[in-house]
């Protein structure tokens, strides 16, 4: 997703002289293309990230379209306060891009984990917060963001994850794609869990249980509308979310299934508890405390059949 | 250069209108607002290339009061230099003002809006950045507190600025020598102060900041030395102009009454 984060800004940047990239010295070997084609739209500010977001904002100021580039937290985190006084209160337009959005880097430790960065961005009035499923996404995103106003956050896996779209994709900032049809539940997933959720979902098939995918590639604004419609046509709607359960997609979605009155569908969030771990190890290794969604959906949908 | 009999006039009247507001809103912070109240009067004397006739030009020089709680004189200089009615600064921290008791973009003049402190130095980094990256003349004018140089982010921003070349942007640091729980001295010492801008790379000047010709020399010399930035240090008294609020941290969060508030008016315009 990375790669195609920068290969689509550095497209769109060739013809926009006030697209600007920032990085808090991260990104070797990913950022270097961009600033060899257009040095004068890039500058490495260091390792302040504090600074980092100031400057964006005293950039975007001058009528620049700001994105800056850095891992899960420390562009969200650390500098919270620069992104919520200086960037989103005064609408500027900064992008503000992570990678190593999840458990992505599984084995660097706690640090390093991104999970529960929707949930302090999404926590922010006016920011619009992406987690693309697939590099198609990821690259239709990068272009959206060009041409938005006002701020957001884009997170970002890591590079090489694999292609779930096959064509072109009707992308649409704050629009579910609808991946799959099936008629007994909805996965409604972000970011990079969509490979999983598709996997489950053909796997709930063999079994006879049909599940719609929905890519929630924008939590917020949140596509409520296709939320509504799942909770309304199928018996499940399950979020699926590499993120704390507790603020991110779950949380988000959770405000729209309490805002329904009358009959609807069970809802169960799937993804990291609200919880302190202390596990280190590789990517796969790290998700399985999030469980199975399989075994979710098993034992949630009889119950979710006989209304609730 | 800035007309100085003007000036100190604007000065005095910025200290009138701090003083009324904060007593109308029963607010804190004046002694912050008398201190710097020179420098504002100077900066909106002739030296800031801003226009109240056209606020938004995009090639006005920013200035950013990264020390918000200043607010109040802020304001009452932005109307005393045109940017809106005196009459409204009465709205201070009234409901539905836009004059909030720390700096709003909200109000006519206004670039950025602070209240936290370390806010506003990498806001001028980024300014200045732009404006040299597009070869326009514009320059960003950002006034620190000196409690506020305890923020780590200020010195990011020091950082920073001298590595770019920003000669551009220009600091201010209204120098009180008093934060809120005490002296800085007491709370945590900026001392060697020039020293450390220095080893950062940037211009010092140190001035009287209540002397405007001083102050007015200062901004004329900027950029002093090409490629660096510039930071004046402006020597100044907490509650300058007002003997009873001199030098003491009660008028951090005090508000004055009626009969204070007719003293220090009295004293306002009977200094210099």
């Amino acid at each position: 997703m990375r790669t195609a984060f920068i290969e689509g800004l550095l497209e769109a940047a060739k013809d926009r002289p006030d697209i600007v990239l920032l990085t808090a010295d991260l990104g070797f070997s990913v950022l270097e293309k961009f600033h060899d084609a257009l040095p004068a739209q890039y500058l490495n500010v260091g390792v302040a990230e504090q600074n980092m977001m100031g400057m964006a904002a005293g950039l975007a100021d001058l009528g620049r379209t700001v994105f800056t580039y850095s891992i899960a937290n420390f562009p969200t985190m650390r500098c919270l306060e620069q992104v919520r006084n200086d960037i989103c209160y005064h609408g500027y337009p900064v992008r503000v891009v992570s990678v190593g959005g999840g458990l992505t880097y599984a084995s660097q430790g706690y640090t390093h984990h991104g999970v529960e960065d929707i949930g302090v961005m999404r926590a922010l009035p006016g920011m619009t917060v992406i987690a693309p499923g697939d590099p198609a996404e990821a690259a239709a995103a990068t272009k959206a963001l060009c041409d938005m106003p006002g701020p957001a956050y884009l997170r970002l896996g890591k590079a090489g994850e694999p292609k779930v779209h096959a064509g072109p994709i009707d992308f649409a900032i704050g629009r579910a794609l609808r991946v799959r049809d099936g008629a007994d539940v909805t996965l409604v997933s972000t970011g990079g869990m969509l490979v999983y959720a598709l996997e489950t979902a053909e796997r709930l098939a063999k079994e006879g249980i049909g599940a719609r995918v929905l890519s929630m590639h924008t939590v917020k604004p949140l596509d409520e509308a296709a939320i509504v419609a799942a909770l309304a046509e199928t018996a499940l709607v399950v979020t699926v979310e590499e993120h704390n359960v507790g603020s991110g997609l779950g949380a988000a979605v959770a405000q729209v299934v309490a805002g329904i009155d009358g009959p609807r569908a069970a809802f169960r969030r799937y993804g990291l508890p609200d919880e302190r771990y202390s596990r280190v190890g590789g990517h796969a290794y790290m998700r399985e405390m999030m469980g199975d969604l399989r075994a979710l959906v098993h034992a949630a949908l009889p119950r979710a059949r006989r209304g609730g | 250069m800035p007309d100085i009999e003007q000036t100190k006039a604007k000065a005095r009247r910025i200290r009138e209108h701090a003083l009324r507001m904060v007593h109308r809103a029963n607010a804190s912070h004046i002694g912050t607002g008398l201190s710097m109240a020179d420098i504002l009067a100077v900066l909106y004397g002739g030296v800031a290339k801003v226009d109240a006739a056209n606020p938004r030009d995009p090639d006005r020089d920013r200035v950013v009061l990264s020390k918000g709680h200043g607010a109040a004189a802020f304001y009452a200089c932005l109307a005393e230099s045109g940017f809106f009615p005196v009459e409204r600064l009465a709205t201070f921290c009234e409901d539905g003002t836009a004059l909030a008791g720390h700096v709003s973009h909200h109000v006519p003049g206004v670039d950025f809006s602070t209240g936290s402190l370390g806010h506003g130095l990498s806001l001028g980094c980024g300014v200045a950045l732009g404006f040299k990256r597009d070869g326009r003349p514009g320059r960003a004018f950002v006034i620190l507190s000196d409690g506020e140089c305890d923020e780590g982010s200020i010195w990011e921003a020091a950082l920073f600025a001298p590595h770019h070349r920003l000669d551009n942007l220009v600091a201010v640091v209204d120098y009180n020598k008093i934060q809120s729980f005490g002296t800085v001295k007491e709370v945590l010492d900026l001392e060697p102060f020039a020293d450390k801008w220095r080893a950062f790379n940037w211009h010092v000047e140190v001035v009287d900041g209540h002397d405007h010709a001083a102050l007015a020399q200062a901004f004329a010399a900027v950029p002093a030395v090409a490629g660096r930035p510039t930071v004046i240090l402006a020597d100044t008294v907490k509650g300058k102009g007002v003997s009873f609020m001199e030098d003491k941290l009660l008028w951090h969060y005090r508000s004055p009454s009626a009969e204070q508030l007719e003293a220090a008016i009295a004293e306002v315009r009977g200094t210099e």
